[in-house]
């Protein structure tokens, strides 16, 4: 059915439709909304969910590791300073193996302090054993919440996954939107039936040991390996959701690659901007093409590499800032993807843009464009990383 | 029912033995007594901060807890099990669960992940009004890290970051009276208990907080062979002490209204306690009198103060 929401409205829409049995979670700008609509679902007993109003972000992702070790589907959501609280409880959710589901509307983390979007928040916990999906607008979020489950708990998966999408700009927008209805989310998600759980009285199980040098290695491993095995999942999962909306995800949209000569990688929100660019800049003749990756945890390094290498140039553009003085999050992990495909003739450069919620303007994302280009014809590649719109 | 010590010891263990906790320690001896108070028939889901209770008990692959248990962090075992008790009451609710099995939440804690780390996670979890018992094991100091201070640790004592120096002898704070701050709360079942011989203050007060609705906690004295530097025979005798000199007053507020449950005779000079303990020696020497006094004017003035809340 045909719906107008922000992006919130979306992700609360998803979370009343896959009715969990707990959501934690505290207030910070902008998911702020989340759990507002989702309290009010539960206090109109549209949900059978229950509410824990948590103290602080910490004790959300407490209560919701507590609640989906005692055999429960748990939720949350969380934007910037309130996923770094939370910090120690992230790695401790995914060791845990524990496959919850929290939205991350994402924003700058402080300091100094600043409501809006970039994205340090998601990035900086890129290495914390979450599955990271990224939504280019509300519908994207919506859907990706749809199949979030279903992957995290996978028999062969077991993690967590983090849904993204980026502060304001999709949180707060209204968009269009198309819902699926109750009994079709209902039926896709599933019932959550976990083989052990805390709540079970008859096979009681202990979790969260000291696991010392002779285990926690074997663990990790076990851990990396669920990761890999993220890959295959995310995709089966995405094709049946394919044939069922009718709506197409992978591990990222190609938009316009085909016959492309350059091309930006992007994520989130600014896939739409770029889009326009790239269609405009295509109506003069130039062969230029996107990538905007949906799926950042498990990266995929192999099909990102193939997908870039017919190009002449790319450009990385990361919305956080590496501070490693080369290059962003993303930018060094395209970048490592394609030496370790042996694509060596792909000319690469990084930009760092938008941060603390610096407007990014089609101007900008035509720059880009242009200085690939430059770099295609000269064969000179100039400076590798770069920003857009900065004062220096 | 009232109870009888003999056939509490005859119930079925819950914490078993192999658990790697010092001899003389008081934390071990405190979680069996504790869980002693739970019914046959109901399970149980344990929650446990880090600490030495966590560290020594449940080693991959090896647990001594027989119930469902629960690790996470260090600060966060309140906010850990609110979380295990909301998916029970979800999931019962939904029939996802057994509707004629009951399961208790205990969460257990030190000093550190309890007064100190842990008492916002504490706070929210009381506040919050979930139907579980969080017990502290108050051993006065962070003793898994190697006894560095805690606002639990007793004035003037000696811990490994308040050391008794040339100029300054040992902790100059005094300790945070927790179970008067969760009291305050205004939670149905708030007590402080001890390990005494026939164990009956302990199991009483774990059973009311057990079975009464709500946030319930309990402040239980664990003494630490490490910590207060004393022989691993000497824990029954120190315990005793603790409680005989008023130092460690034995009460309980049922839904606000302060019980004293044991009021010594003759309450003895708190030095019977202190000349006990090695982290005390430095309050022994000549010209140290002073300190001895303190501590003494203290206890007195926390002692007459419960006696008034009692008598309100």
């Amino acid at each position: 059915m045909k719906e107008r929401l922000s992006g919130n409205e979306a992700i609360a829409t998803a979370m009343k439709q896959i009715n969990p049995d707990v959501v934690a979670a505290f207030p910070i700008t902008p998911s702020t909304e989340i759990p507002q609509y989702f309290s009010t679902f539960v206090n109109n007993g549209t949900v059978d969910t229950e509410f824990v109003p948590v103290e602080s972000e910490h004790s959300a992702m407490s209560a919701c590791i507590g609640a989906q070790a005692a055999g429960a589907r748990a939720m949350t959501a969380t934007s910037s300073n309130g996923l770094s609280l939370m910090w120690e409880m992230v790695y401790i959710a995914s060791s845990l193996r524990l496959p919850m589901v929290m939205t991350v509307v994402n924003r700058a983390v402080s300091g100094p302090l600043n409501i809006h979007n970039d994205h340090s928040d998601s990035m900086g916990c890129r290495d914390s054993g979450w599955i990271q999906l990224y939504s280019e607008t509300n519908q994207e979020a919506y859907d990706n919440m749809l199949m979030a489950h279903r992957i995290a708990e996978h028999p062969d998966v077991k993690l967590p996954v983090m849904v993204c999408m980026d502060g304001f700009i999709t949180s707060h927008a209204i968009e269009n939107i198309e819902l699926e209805n109750d009994e079709f989310v209902k039926d896709f998600v599933g019932i959550y039936k976990p083989e052990q759980y805390l709540l079970n009285h008859e096979n009681p199980i202990a979790v969260g040991p000291l696991d010392l040098q002779s285990y926690l290695f074997e663990h990790k491993r076990q851990q990396a390996k669920a990761m890999e095995n993220a890959k295959k999942v995310i995709l089966e999962v995405s094709k049946d959701f394919e044939n069922r909306t009718g709506r197409k995800y992978e591990f990222f949209e190609q938009f316009m690659m085909e016959d492309a000569e350059v091309a930006i990688v992007v994520l989130n929100s600014t896939a739409g901007t770029t889009k326009a660019v790239v269609k405009n800049l295509r109506s003069q003749g130039l062969k230029v093409g996107m990538i905007k990756l949906r799926v950042f945890r498990p990266f995929p390094a192999n099909e990102l590499a193939q997908a870039l290498s017919h190009l002449k140039a790319v450009a990385i553009l990361d919305k956080s800032e590496g501070l490693n003085a080369a290059g962003g999050p993303v930018f060094t992990e395209v970048t490592s993807a394609m030496q370790c495909n042996g694509i060596s003739n792909v000319k690469t450069i990084g930009y760092i843009y938008g941060i603390g919620g610096r407007d990014v303007k089609t101007s900008d994302i035509e720059s880009v464009y242009t200085n690939l280009l430059k770099i295609k014809d000269t064969d000179q590649i100039g400076n590798i990383y770069n920003y857009l719109g900065v004062r220096d | 029912m009232s109870y009888n010590f003999k056939e509490s010891l005859m119930k079925k263990e819950r914490f078993t033995s192999g658990h790697r906790m010092c001899a003389g320690c008081g934390a071990p001896v405190v979680v069996k007594a504790v869980l002693r108070a739970l019914k046959d028939e109901d399970h149980a889901v344990i929650a446990c901060a880090t600490g030495c209770l966590e560290v020594s008990s449940f080693i991959y692959p090896y647990t001594s807890w027989n119930d469902s248990f629960v690790h996470t962090a260090f600060e966060c075992a309140g906010a850990t099990l609110s979380g295990v008790e909301a998916a029970y009451k979800a999931m019962k609710k939904t029939g996802k669960l057994p509707q004629d099995k009951d399961t208790k939440f205990i969460a257990f804690g030190g000093d550190g992940g309890t007064y100190d780390i842990g008492i916002q996670s504490l706070s929210g979890a009381m506040e919050r009004g979930h139907d579980m018992v969080y017990v502290c094991y108050d051993n006065g100091a962070y003793m898994n890290t190697g006894i560095q201070r805690s606002s639990a640790t007793p004035k003037f004592a000696d811990t490994t970051t308040s050391p008794a120096g040339k100029e300054i002898l040992g902790k100059q704070q005094s300790r945070k009276d927790l179970t008067m701050v969760m009291a305050n709360h205004h939670l149905p079942y708030v007590a402080q208990t001890a390990i005494t011989p026939n164990f009956k203050d302990i199991y009483e007060k774990a059973e009311k907080a057990i079975y009464t609705k709500g946030a319930c906690f309990l402040n239980v004295l664990a003494p630490c062979p490490r910590g207060w530097v004393y022989d691993s025979s000497e824990l029954a005798k120190i315990n005793k002490m603790a409680i005989e000199t008023c130092y460690w007053p034995l009460y309980e507020v049922v839904d606000g209204k302060y019980t004293i449950t044991y009021k010594p005779n003759n309450k003895l000079p708190v030095e019977e306690f202190l000349k006990l303990q090695k982290r005390f020696a430095h309050l022994f020497k000549p010209g140290n009198e002073w300190m001895i006094e303190e501590i003494q004017k203290e206890v007195d003035t926390r002692w007459e103060e419960l006696l008034r809340l009692e008598s309100m």
